[in-house]
């Protein structure tokens, strides 16, 4: 039988094409068109060619900001996954509980971005905030305006608090999902509650904790928000990470070379992290 | 190996159980022997997936008493109770490798490892995967991780008895087969004692040496496939077991005549009971169609190969008869029944027939 080549096909595309154009590709156009010129305003531009990226990668401050989203993004995989895993065990297969617990999960997520951080702004305020007032009035000397290390600890707080849920209910997934035979045949053969959690339950949550810690990965690493409401960035630079910065300096100081410079090596950054986690993670699969 | 002794043993998964309708199961009050081949056969919701389960401990019976050689170890854990399982879908653990799942069970138990390698090795043959060990389970086919499961029972020598969940329900046709006749090997080398729940008669009948027959919470009969197909004790015997299954009719009895309508059969004995409800089973092998007996009218003739089904109505009721392969349907058709297969029903329990 013949083929019919009909091209029409071709206008079908056509709007989900346009679409992505105008959200992503031509955006990002203009951020890779900003990156290699100079302007001084009055929408005169100069070839610049590399010099914003020699720049953004010889820049103290770019690295610094870098360096602490990776250590953000380190301690947030770090507890928020245990944390998630722990909790999704201890969660109730059925009855009641159920649909109390997983709305209790749901809560957090469902709050906006903006929200969550005014919500932990106001909290942690020492003279109305309920957080902070009580840490006062018990004697820590606890201030995330004035203290770095204070600060980082309300930021991370808040996320484990806002993200942690999302760990959990991926998780919980994965578990209700395996059947009751297999913790039968994990009884007849005598199977330890750690046996049973990592034979068992581990390698059933395997994909979805992939997935999970992929987003908290990538969410952490974007992380602007939140820390941009409570703490601003500071106190000093303690907790302006990558994405606080690159807005300092775009919106802020109006430097569009360098801002797209570095939006581009962030993207680029986030992309390839992503990628190797993936591969990393699917290859483990594979192989074992 | 152990006897395992069942007594008085009923199971209600609600708690206060008022009527018999509240009980998964009823009351069963069974020993099986050590080293027997046991099915469970009955259709799917009669309690023999929990019966398998009491026995395991994986369920703790509200009632009675469970004896594994006479001991007690009806509140005891199923880890305790040393005894495998194996179920409808193949458990494997599938990060492991084939060794690792069959050493699994007896390094739990602190087994010291030459042991559980000579013991690992030793199964491995058994259930032939020996060339597999240093594969992962995940890559398996379903008859290969269903093999593993098993093998998780046999590596420990000394479990008490080996249970099965309809363990063939998800392998192919052929292969399904192909593990029975290595099951009834194993069985018939090393003398386990094995209980095997199925809704499938066809693998009951070639598996066990006895089949226990579940009906609605209880046990209706336990005989050998010879003695369940010649004598069913209760009319769901009858109906479950065979193909077609055995044709009942409301008779009303006088002496050694049975009457069904208009029609008198001959009965090979005078029967121990009499009323409004006595029924006649014949299995439709025993039903000879010909010339000679009560008229018939055909409805339909089914070939299936070895033999015809032929489908007719008796005095206004449904029958079946078999027919062999090269037989002809007579053109004016009637039945007899051959007396050797004929037997009565009281309110369908089996009835004896003195001389």
């Amino acid at each position: 039988m013949e083929k019919t080549w009909n091209n029409k096909a071709w206008f079908m595309v056509l709007p989900v094409l346009v679409l992505v154009a105008f959200s992503a590709v031509i955006p990002l156009m203009t951020v890779v068109n900003y990156s290699v010129q100079d302007t001084f305003g009055g929408n005169q531009f100069f070839w610049a060619g590399a010099e914003w990226f020699e720049e953004m990668l010889h820049s103290d401050r770019f690295w610094a900001a870098m360096g602490r989203n990776l250590i953000f993004s380190a301690i947030i995989l770090a507890i928020q996954i245990p944390l998630g895993i722990f909790i999704a065990l201890n969660m109730p297969r059925k009855g009641w509980g159920v649909p109390v617990c997983l709305v209790l999960m749901a809560l957090p997520l469902l709050i906006p971005w903006n929200v969550v951080g005014t919500i932990w702004q106001v909290f942690g305020r020492i003279d109305i905030g309920l957080l902070g007032y009580t840490l006062h009035a018990l004697g820590f000397d606890y201030n995330y305006v004035n203290d770095p290390f204070d600060a980082w600890v309300t930021v991370i707080v808040m996320d484990v608090w806002h993200w942690t849920s999302l760990v959990v209910l991926l998780c919980y997934a994965g578990l209700v999902s395996i059947p009751d035979a297999f913790y039968q045949a994990a009884k007849i053969d005598g199977a330890s509650r750690w046996a049973v959690f990592r034979y068992i339950q581990l390698p059933k949550m395997q994909r979805v904790l992939l997935i999970a810690v992929l987003l908290r990965f990538m969410d952490s690493f974007m992380i602007y928000t939140e820390p941009f409401v409570v703490t601003g960035g500071g106190p000093g630079n303690s907790t302006t990470f990558l994405s606080i910065d690159l807005v300092k300096m775009a919106v802020g100081q109006f430097d569009l070379g360098p801002a797209a410079a570095m939006s581009i090596i962030y993207f680029l950054i986030v992309l390839l992290l992503s990628w190797v986690f993936y591969t990393v993670m699917t290859n483990y699969d594979v192989e074992k | 190996m152990a006897r395992i002794d069942l007594n008085h043993i009923r199971h209600a998964y609600g708690a206060n159980p008022k009527s018999d309708k509240d009980y998964a199961l009823r009351e069963v009050h069974y020993g099986f022997e050590d080293g027997g081949a046991y099915a469970l056969l009955g259709p799917s919701g009669c309690g023999k997936t929990t019966l398998l389960n009491i026995i395991s401990g994986l369920l703790h019976a509200s009632h009675g008493q469970l004896l594994f050689d006479g001991k007690d170890v009806t509140r005891l854990s199923t880890q305790e109770r040393n005894i495998a399982q194996v179920f409808q879908f193949p458990v494997i653990y599938d990060t492991m490798t084939v060794y690792d799942n069959l050493a699994f069970p007896l390094r739990n138990r602190g087994v010291g490892e030459a042991d559980v390698d000579r013991k690992v090795r030793e199964t491995l043959d058994m259930i032939d995967l020996a060339s597999w060990a240093k594969r992962k389970a995940r890559g398996l086919t379903a008859d290969q991780k269903q093999k593993i499961s098993l093998g998780r029972g046999l590596v420990r020598s000394d479990v008490n008895a080996i249970l099965f969940d309809e363990p063939l329900t998800v392998i192919d046709p052929h292969m399904k087969w192909v593990l029975r006749s290595q099951l009834k090997q194993l069985h018939r080398r090393f003398g386990y004692t094995m209980i095997y729940v199925t809704h499938d008669q066809t693998e009951a009948l070639t598996f066990a040496e006895k089949v226990v027959v579940m009906y609605d919470g209880e046990i209706v009969q336990i005989g050998t496939p010879a003695e369940l197909f010649e004598r069913p004790k209760h009319t769901f015997v009858g109906y479950f077991i065979g193909s077609p299954g055995m044709n009942v009719m409301p008779v009303a009895v006088e002496g050694r005549r049975a009457r069904l309508g208009g029609q008198t059969i001959e009965l090979p004995g005078t029967p121990k009971a009499e009323g409004a409800s006595i029924e006649l089973g014949i299995r439709p092998e025993y039903v000879r169609l010909g010339a000679k007996g009560m008229p018939v009218t055909i409805r339909k003739v089914e070939d299936i190969g070895r033999h015809k089904v032929v489908r007719a109505s008796l005095e206004g009721r449904e029958i079946a008869a078999i027919l062999g392969e090269d037989d002809h349907v007579p053109a004016d058709p009637h039945v007899s029944f051959d007396p050797a297969g004929i037997n009565l029903y009281d309110k369908s329990w089996r009835v004896e027939m003195g001389a």
